[in-house]
């Protein structure tokens, strides 16, 4: 309990609470769409743009060099959305290619960035995999900003984001601004990916924002009880990751990733015992194979 | 080629939808060659062919999806502005219900409440939601994950998510493709009170079967290019397909065979 007086503290747990609450919803958008590895390719993306504001902040010889660090990932994030947006609205045919460039591009132009920015390896594996023992209060202001904002526009648009993420040709002919809808979901899935990187780290960040949904769909069947409940795990992961680093010298985003892994397992078992056990009680639904929404649109392509 | 206007006579009042020698261009290849349709309030119009025949992509220039290369869609009379397609619902081509997170019922049909002005379901969403689940008779499913359910009743959730925008002109591509009987029953049924309410329907189809009786007017599609249009023959079904010879005679079950014996709708 002492522990939770010292300001240091309360800043980790504070933005483990905010980041752990926020990345799940978009994460259910991104499943929900089947892009769960879109955020992967952002965060790579952002890591060149945290180097790029690494070096901006070295050439205008800033007090604190890294000072233009999240501004840079913010803008290199968004514009990596929104061109992966782009590519993938329109159906092209080379987008997963351009999307595997932008991973190794932005990875290796970051670390580039950094060295030649005078940046240390602690400095970019701080990025890589999180660096949550550093934040600082303007960080947790940062933070609950951002989070503000993924929460308000994610939870606010639930009904037309689930809409034109579950079926994107139907929610066009209702009338739906179907392309600023989706653009607003690659712009969402940017901020977040900026905001978790603190805690997980740019190669880690994804698995924050699906791990959660992924743990929530098997316990119920609903979209919405699914982002309710994936941003409960979400913060119990974070805040159990964190709480455990205090008290054992552990990298807390690979921490906070491991346990999301364990819980999966855990709870997929104890689901299949459930069913095994239901089974024998009813008859089995009639469960036909998911066909993704691409597949059939590819077909009228 | 354009299809006849069947309905100047008889019909005063604007076609509910008019294609007009709508030509559609993907990828520079022109798919559609000048199709043309009428579909009245209260007419049931079958759009057949087989694959490739343009039919998918023909609904799909109707509800905007597609643009046209020429040509003109009218919808109640006026040109097809995303304004007049508010009176649309669409039911696309899908062999599954489902998304990457599960969803209920209730949440997929309640994506239908929206539109251009609504971002979230307008007031009375649960009782346009029930009365649209049981028009389909799936009412009692409206709390299950749609990813459980069957193939023809996640189809029934589908054309219920358009019926709850109580549109005046429906439009489906495809919605019998793998239906159990149970379904065809469930929709034969749904198509005839429509009808009575007056809604205008274009239906993509493969073969009439269960619906055979509810149909007005078949118009076949080949290759981009409307074949035949007109009264349904009574054995108009694998017929339809490409290189069938519609002008002689043949020998397919009689249709009371052919509709599952549904003809009591």
């Amino acid at each position: 309990m002492a522990l939770l007086s010292d300001p240091l503290v309360q800043r980790m747990l504070l933005v483990a609470l905010l980041v752990g609450a926020s990345a799940p919803i978009v994460g259910t958008y991104l499943v929900q769409r089947r892009m769960a590895l879109l955020g992967d390719g952002i965060g790579h993306v952002a890591l060149a743009g945290v180097a790029a504001g690494w070096l901006a902040g070295s050439v205008a010889d800033l007090a604190k060099q890294d000072a233009l660090a999240i501004p840079g990932a913010i803008v290199f994030a968004i514009a990596g959305a929104v061109v992966i947006e782009h590519m993938r609205s329109r159906g092209t045919a080379s987008a997963d290619v351009v999307m595997a460039i932008m991973f190794y591009g932005g990875i290796a132009t970051g670390v580039l960035l950094i060295s030649v920015a005078g940046g240390s390896n602690a400095n970019l594996m701080g990025y890589l995999f999180g660096s949550i023992s550093t934040v600082t209060w303007t960080d947790v202001w940062v933070t609950v900003g951002l989070s503000a904002v993924i929460m308000a526009v994610g939870l606010g648009l639930r009904p037309a984001l689930f809409a034109v993420t579950h079926d994107q040709e139907f929610a066009s002919s209702t009338g739906l601004p179907v392309r600023a809808l989706n653009m607003t979901v690659a712009i969402l899935a940017a901020v977040t990916i900026t905001v978790s990187m603190r805690v997980v780290g740019v190669l880690l960040v994804s698995g924050l924002m699906i791990l959660p949904v992924a743990i929530a769909q098997l316990m119920t069947r609903s979209f919405t009880r699914t982002m309710s409940l994936a941003m409960i795990t979400g913060v119990l992961l974070c805040v159990t990751g964190v709480g455990i680093t205090l008290e054992h010298d552990l990298q807390p985003g690979a921490l906070i990733i491991v346990l999301g892994v364990v819980l999966y397992v855990v709870v997929t078992a104890i689901a299949a015992m459930l069913r095994a056990r239901g089974r024998h009680r009813v008859t089995p639904p009639h469960t036909p194979a998911r066909i993704t929404h691409d597949e059939t649109e590819e077909s009228h392509r | 080629m354009a299809a006849p206007d069947l309905h100047a006579t008889s019909r005063v009042s604007a076609p509910a939808v008019r294609a007009r020698d709508v030509r559609v261009t993907l990828g520079g290849t022109e798919i559609l060659h000048g199709v043309s349709l009428d579909a009245h309030d209260g007419e049931v119009v079958a759009l057949m062919g087989g694959n490739g025949s343009g039919k998918s992509t023909f609904v799909r220039s109707i509800v905007g999806a597609l643009p046209l290369a020429a040509g003109e869609i009218r919808i109640g009379g006026a040109p097809a502005s995303a304004a007049a397609r508010t009176a649309l619902g669409y039911v696309p081509q899908r062999l599954s219900a489902a998304g990457g997170v599960s969803a209920t019922v209730t949440e997929v049909v309640a994506s239908g409440l929206l539109g251009r002005s609504h971002l979230r379901p307008p007031r009375r969403a649960s009782a346009r939601i029930a009365a649209a689940l049981d028009t389909m008779g799936v009412a009692d499913l409206a709390g299950r994950d749609v990813a459980r359910l069957s193939g023809g009743q996640q189809q029934r959730v589908l054309i219920a998510r358009a019926l709850v925008r109580e549109p005046r002109i429906l439009v489906l591509d495809e919605p019998m493709a793998g239906v159990d009987l149970e379904s065809q029953v469930a929709f034969a049924h749904a198509l005839s009170h429509l009808k009575e309410d007056g809604t205008a329907i274009v239906i993509v189809l493969h073969e009439l079967g269960a619906l055979a009786r509810h149909i007005d007017t078949a118009v076949v599609l080949e290759h981009g290019c409307v074949t035949y249009a007109g009264r349904p023959p009574a054995d108009l079904g694998v017929h339809a397909l490409p290189g069938h010879d519609h002008e002689h005679a043949h020998e397919d079950p009689e249709p009371a065979q052919s509709t599952l014996g549904l003809d009591s709708l």
